[in-house]
Parts: structure tokens; sequence; C-alpha cells
């Protein structure tokens, strides 16, 4: 008698996978990196790609050391989108130690230490990025201004090497984000409009011309590469419309009691990393709650937690905080937040068709 | 007529192409018939022809035991050349009991039940001749039809549901019936609603059916109490309870039929059956059977006559051009793995496929990143993630706390997974583990309450001993008491001292 496998069905299956997954978010990420690079020119793209070499070098020597299948786990994609999103979010000149120590944390702490691909709690770019930012203040607030690919100012790439390596010295407008001067200037006690006048330019914002991380500068694109993903199917629109949704409720509750005191919701929205982490990061399937319902409880205490770190808290890039502290969130959320069974009540009770009539 | 929105559910790949152009072909009778005497839900049937008896086509020759059975025909004449264990079309091959017909190639009818009088018939009378004639739910979950058709005693009912969703992909054996055989099967879902007593009957055909709708509709243009209805190709659309809350909004509870809701949902193809039966007298003998799967050379719809063997099956489809990864019989999403291609087709085979490594798209298992899309498209509102990691760490009672049991194994979550879990695989495990437990607490009850009884018999015991001891106690202290009067009254007398003794004496 031929021997048959202790298998259930189905015996057919969609045509997905998670390498498949994690390329699409990649894609999907590409024209905001792409347009990144080309308006902080050749340092940018070198820190990207030390970020991602540096990341597979990490992921291939975790799996070696816990005795997995490299060629399954490395190329599955997850260790190069975290690094992506890891390196997206740095400063477009920051140091090439930043990129190497930044991967290492990703990888090794924020992701293999709990078990690799799908068991980490938090997610590893973003533990990276706060781990830099809380180490490395300074190389991590240092924001450049524009210098566009091909432009005059632009440095080479010979020079570009120099800046990321440290080994140069080249002449270019050092700045904070706006987020961080409104923080700073509103500390010294600045009215806001005095600190936004010239400053507030919501077209650059949503283009994506101004001083920010590598990618998350152009909210359009990224706005795009996540409703393309919205399309896809690879993420559902609850983390993102909800998140944005009540950033912009808190945003214009405060902005009209004080509007002098307070931004508007135009700023928390498209300036920053609000797009990019709404989009790309809080959908971490990993690390976000498994039901529709639980992903909107999620990305509200996103949008709000965001709101209340930018204003009240030191930091004024307050998304990747609020990012882990939502992923802590995440089991608290799946054991209450389920969908209703068919058949039952919310609570689990057969229904009772009598009372329903 | 409005469509209400199910819970979840997938977009399958139907590839019902490679069959639903292709007219239904009768199969010839095969050199051998595997006929088991179990085919339905229930209990077995009981044979009542011996080896080597001569049986003639439609002959009762295994009898339905008790409330929930179904009796077994003849599908052709012949002989009896044995009857004993056979491997069933079930995954563990396990042997059912099976009888041997070789037939003769005459193919002689027996005689039949007359037809019955649609007009003056009962309901009860339909519900025999329906039982009578071993007829069992055609689109695979083989549940007695009888006993459905019953349910007008019980219910108030208000509507038929024809299941013509056949939701299944590959299977195009219900579509080329509805567009082949149309007028016959109208005739038996009349029957059947006249059984049920219910006014009106809705027949629901997914839209990927557009031919056998038309028929469909062509057929019921002047029966105003026969709707023919389109539903969205998604499956599980053919589950019962969510059929019916697509077409009526209502969501049967759990545990319950959904006769609460005054709803009784039979299959397309068991329309027919019961048109054969009440019409011709003709019991459910054959059925057609979609042959499909690339690796199948000429892909077809068969009228097969029931234990017929999966092998002459496939002959008659022109062979197999390659060793197949997967032979099943049923659909690619519910049916059974076969253990070989002995297995005979039973009455609620709607397919038997073939598929080869490209259908499959099977691939290596990896972690589970929490997607989240089991969850979209479970149609019972399960968690499955969330149930199969449970059940990974051999939490079955954790998986049962979250609702495993409700779990209908459609395998949409399955479908859509893109770490390729089997997650089936880890929900039929619990089940199968929480049944167990359940047996083992019931047995366990029971030790219990024997135990229980026999202490409480042997305190009874017990007492009536001490009872016993004590009367004899009572008794022989009084004996002996007797004894000490009667010596004393001796000693007294020999000694003539006790006066006493002598004055009572006196």
């Amino acid at each position: 008698m031929t021997q048959i496998p202790p298998m259930s069905g189905p015996y057919m299956r969609k045509n997905k996978s998670v390498r498949r997954s994690m390329l699409i978010v990649m894609a999907a990420l590409t024209p905001a990196t792409a347009y990144g690079f080309y308006l902080f020119g050749w340092p940018s793209i070198i820190l990207f790609s030390i970020t991602l070499g540096s990341a597979l070098i990490f992921e291939v020597i975790c799996l070696l050391l816990a005795k997995r299948s490299v060629s399954m786990f490395a190329l599955d994609g997850s260790a190069i989108l975290t690094a992506w999103l890891l390196a997206i979010s740095l400063p477009p000149w920051a140091p090439w130690w930043i990129a190497v120590v930044g991967s290492a944390i990703a990888i090794i702490i924020g992701k293999q230490v709990f078990g690799g691909l799908g068991q980490n709690v938090f997610n590893p770019a973003m533990v990276a990025r706060v781990a830099l930012l809380i180490s490395f203040p300074l190389e991590m607030t240092t924001y450049m201004q524009p210098l566009p690919l091909f432009s005059d100012a632009a440095p080479t790439f010979m020079d570009s090497v120099a800046i990321v390596f440290g080994m140069g010295n080249f002449d270019a407008v050092s700045s904070a984000s706006l987020l961080g001067t409104i923080k700073t200037d509103l500390g010294q006690g600045m009215a806001l409009g005095e600190i936004m006048d010239g400053r507030y330019a919501p077209m650059d914002w949503i283009l994506g011309n101004s001083i920010s991380s590598i990618g998350e500068g152009s909210a359009l694109l990224l706005i795009v590469g996540g409703i393309a993903l919205i399309f896809g199917r690879i993420i559902t629109w609850y983390i993102p419309v909800s998140t944005i949704v009540a950033l912009v409720f808190i945003a214009t509750i405060f902005n009209i009691i004080d509007p002098g005191k307070y931004p508007d919701a135009m700023v928390h929205v498209f300036s920053g990393a609000t797009i990019l982490a709404a989009f790309f990061i809080a959908t971490d399937p990993v690390t976000s709650p498994m039901s529709p319902k639980g992903q909107i409880v999620f990305g509200i205490g996103l949008g709000l937690l965001v709101y209340i770190i930018r204003t009240w808290a030191a930091y004024p890039e307050g998304v990747s905080f609020a990012i882990l502290l939502m992923n802590a969130m995440t089991p608290l959320i799946d054991r209450y937040v389920r969908p209703r069974i068919f058949g039952r009540t919310q609570k689990g009770a057969p229904l009772n068709l009598s009372e329903k009539s | 007529m409005e469509i209400f929105n199910i819970h979840g559910g997938a977009k399958l790949d139907g590839r019902k192409s490679l069959t639903a152009d292709l007219d239904i072909i009768t199969m010839p009778i095969p050199d051998i018939l595997h006929i088991p005497l179990q085919q339905h839900i229930g209990a077995p049937a009981e044979a009542i022809v011996n080896h080597g008896d001569r049986i003639l086509k439609g002959q009762l020759i295994a009898t339905s035991k008790g409330l929930i059975s179904a009796p077994v025909h003849s599908p052709t004449s012949g002989t009896v050349k044995r009857i004993g264990d056979f491997p069933a079309p079930h995954p563990s091959g396990l042997p059912v009991l099976t009888l041997t017909l070789e037939p003769d190639g005459l193919d002689e009818w027996a005689k039949l039940p007359e037809p019955l009088n649609i007009e003056t018939a009962t309901s009860q009378e339909i519900a025999d001749r329906v039982s009578q004639s071993g007829i069992v739910g055609m689109g695979g979950a083989t549940f007695p039809s009888a006993v459905k058709l019953n349910l007008g005693q019980r219910y108030k009912l208000e509507m038929l549901v024809i299941n013509g969703a056949e939701c299944e992909p590959y299977l195009t054996c219900d579509d080329r019936l509805m567009q082949e055989r149309t007028e016959k099967t109208v005739m038996g879902i009349k029957v059947m609603m006249k059984a049920l007593g219910v006014p009106k009957a809705l027949v629901a055909i997914e839209s990927n059916k557009p031919n056998a709708f038309k028929a469909m509709e062509k057929e019921c243009i002047h029966d105003d109490n026969i709707s023919i209805v389109h539903v969205p190709a998604r499956y599980p659309m053919g589950s019962e309870k969510h059929l019916v809350q697509a077409l009526t909004g209502k969501e049967t509870p759990a545990k319950g039929m959904t006769a609460d809701l005054g709803v009784v949902v039979h299959n397309v193809a068991t329309a027919f059956a019961v048109y054969e039966a009440v019409y011709h007298g003709r019991p459910l003998i054959s059925r057609i059977v979609t042959v499909s799967g690339q690796v199948i050379k000429k892909p077809g719809n068969y009228e097969t006559l029931i234990g017929t063997p999966v092998s002459s099956l496939i002959n008659m489809s022109g062979g197999m051009t390659d060793t197949p990864k997967q032979l099943l019989m049923g659909g690619p999403m519910m049916g059974q793995p076969l253990p070989n291609l002995d297995v005979p087709v039973i009455k609620g085979s709607g397919g038997v496929l073939a598929l080869n490594d490209t259908e499959m798209k099977d691939k290596n298992v990896m972690p589970c990143i929490g997607c989240g899309s089991c969850v979209m498209v479970c149609p019972v509102g399960l968690l499955p993630l969330d149930m199969a990691s449970r059940i990974e760490h051999e939490d079955v009672d954790g998986a049962d706390g979250i609702g495993v049991r409700d779990c209908v194994s459609c395998g949409s979550c399955n479908y859509v997974c893109p770490s390729h879990i089997p997650l089936v695989q880890y929900f039929n495990y619990a089940k199968g583990r929480l049944k167990e437990q359940d047996i083992d607490r019931r047995n366990q009850d029971r030790m219990k309450m024997l135990a229980q009884n026999r202490a409480l018999r042997d305190e009874k015991t017990q007492l009536a001993l001490e009872r016993k001891r004590a009367d004899r106690e009572a008794y022989n202290a009084a004996l002996a008491k007797m004894q000490t009067i009667s010596n004393t009254t001796k000693e007294n007398n020999n000694t003539g001292h006790n006066t006493t003794n002598e004055m009572d004496i006196k």
C-alpha cells in the first residue's frame, strides 16, 4: 500500500510566500528611497548599502550559530527589509559605524535573540533606531539640507566615502529636523508662529524636499507605496488609517486649544516619520495585532502616543518610541480584542435566536 | 435578490475550465465493484446477501441499521464475490466492510418499487422512499437525506435551499448536472419541497457557473416558488451555514442547525437522486464524478456506478501522463488523499483528482510571521495563527478555549498562508485530541459512578452484614442467656435450692 504522509488538505495554495511579501514591501519602498538618494546624494547611498550589507552578515552569522538553514532564512528578505527600514530612518550623512551598530542591534538583539523570523516582540528596525538615538544623540539628530545628486554643491562619490567614513571635511549645512527645531525653540520660549515662520511648507514635506532621514521625507511617494501594498493585499488599511486619524484628531484638538503652542496636524502627519511608520513599520505583521479590530486599537494607540511623545516627552521624533510601546501592547490587545466567532456572541456563547428576534 | 455578506472567505483559483464544458459521459460497467457498506454518516448498513449470490441491479444488498443510517443497493447485476474488509476511500486506508461484486454485464434490473404519485404522496411517504433508496447528502457530507427531509415534523420550516454552489475548485459535476438534467433536477426539488412542506426554494449557484444558472432559470421561469440565485464565487460558499447566511442574512447559532432558522439545505445532486427514487423507484447506485487535474489525460465528468474502483475511472479518462504528486477524492480544499487506486467511488465522491507539483504549489514551511491573512479569510471568525501556535505547544485545551472546535476545516487559512503552515493539520489533530479527552473524561465519569455505586452497594452489604451479625449476636446472646437460665434451673433442680424457680415453674 502506498505510504501517505499524515497530512490534511488543502492540496492547493495561493501563490504567496514570506519572501514574496518582503520583496513587494521593498518594491513599494523603492520610490521613496530612490528619491531620498537623489536628495541626499552619495553619502546616503553608501550608508544604505553598509546597513544592508552588515545586516545580512549578522543574519548569516546568527543563523550559523543557531544551526538553522542559511539558504532558507537569510534570503527570506526579512533581514534586508529590516535593514532597509533602519537605513532610511537614519540621518543621511550619518557615519558608517552608526549603520553597522544599528544593523547589529536590529538583527542580533531585535530579532535573532528572540528566535528569528516571526518570533520577535519588537520591531527590530525600531529597536535599533531607539538604541542609536539614546546612545548617539548627536549623530542621530544631525540632519542635512538636501543637496541633490548631480547638483553642483553635492559631494562626489569620493567625497561621500570620506564623509561616511569620517575622513574628510565637507562643507554642508547641517540642521535639526523640523520637529526637533520646534521642540528646542519652544523650550527656549519662542512662539510657534515665530518658529514656523518660513518653515511652514506642507508642499515640500509632502514632496520630500525637506530636512529628513534618507527615506522618510517624501510623504507622497510613501503614501503611493503604502496604498500599493494595501491593494496588493500585503498590508491592510486598518493600521495606517487608524494611526493617521488618531494623530490628526489629537493634533487638531490641541491646535484649536492653543495654536501658539501646538503645531497643526499637517506638521505632525507630513513631517517626520509618521507616514513611513504608519504604512511600513507599524504594519510589520510580526509585531502588530492579528485581528482587524486589534489592528485598529493598535493604530489609535500609536497615533496618540506619537503625539504625546513628540509634544510632552524629551524626544521630538516620537514615532519609534511609540511603535515599541505599542509592540509591547500587542500581546495584550490580541488577548482581549478578538473577532466574534460564527454563531456565537462576542463572549463565546451560542447565539440565542429568540432573544434576537 | 439581496445577497448578504459572509465573514471572510477566500477567492480561489477555480480551475474548473478543465471539465466545465464537457458533457457527462456514462462510464461502462467495470470488471469489479467494491461497494462499502458504510458510505454515509451514521451506523453502517448490514449485508442481507451472501457470498456467491446472484444479485440484480437496484436490489437491496444491505439494510440500514438505526435511526441515522442508509441502505445500500447493487449498482448492477452480478455475483457476490466476497463480503469482507477492504480499504476505504479515506487517507487511513483502514478497511471497512465491503461487498465485492463481479458484474455479469447483463445489467439486469431488479423489480423496483412503483413510482410515487407526487400529487397524492404524503411527506412521510416521500421521506420513506428517499430513505429506502439509500440517498445521502451528495455534496460530500453523506448525511442520510431522509432524516433531513423529515425535519418539517420538528421545525417550523420556511425554505428549502438547494446547494449548487460547488465552491471546491476543479469540480464541475453539479454544474454539468444542472445543465444537462435540468428538468429532472427541478422535479426533484419540487418533491423535496413537498416533503418538507415549504412554500419556496432557492437554488444557489456560484457566479462562476453562468450556464448552469441560465439553464436552471429557464426551467423555473414559470415557477414563482423556485428562485435561482447567483452567489459570489467565494470559498467556502457551499458550506451549509454560510450559504444560508449569504441568502437570508441569518446566522445559525453554534451547535445549532440551519433548521433552527427555518431553512433546510440539500445538495443539487441529491435533488436529482430524489427525482430518480420518487419518479422511477431507482435507488442511488450511481453518481456523476469529476475526474480532473493536470496529470489526467482526458479530464471529464463521468456517470459512475457506486463501487467503481478509482483505477477504472482514471483509465476511462485516458490514464495519467505522469506520476501524480497527490491523488484525491473530492475537491482540493477538503478532499481526502487516496491510499491507493483500488479504492472505490462512493455516494459522496464528487471528484477524483490527480494533481502535480505546479498545481499544488507545495513549499517549505516557514515560521508564522503573524500577517493575519488567515484571520481575514476565516469564515468562522477564528484566529487560526493563534490556535496553531497553541497546538504546536501541545496546548490543546488553550486552542479549545479560543474555538478550535468551531473550525469547519475548510482550509481557507491554509490556502492563503504565506508561510505554508499546515494549519488544518494542526486543527484536525487538536479536534482529535479533544475528542479523545472527551471520551476519556466520559469513561472516567462512568468509572467514578460505577465505583460510587459499588461503594454504596458495599456499604449496604456491610450494613446488612452488620445487622445480620448484630441479629445473630443478639440471638446468640439470647440463646446463651436462655441456656444459662435453663442450666441454672437444671442446677437448681439438681440441687433443689432455688425456690424462686420452683415457684415460677409452679
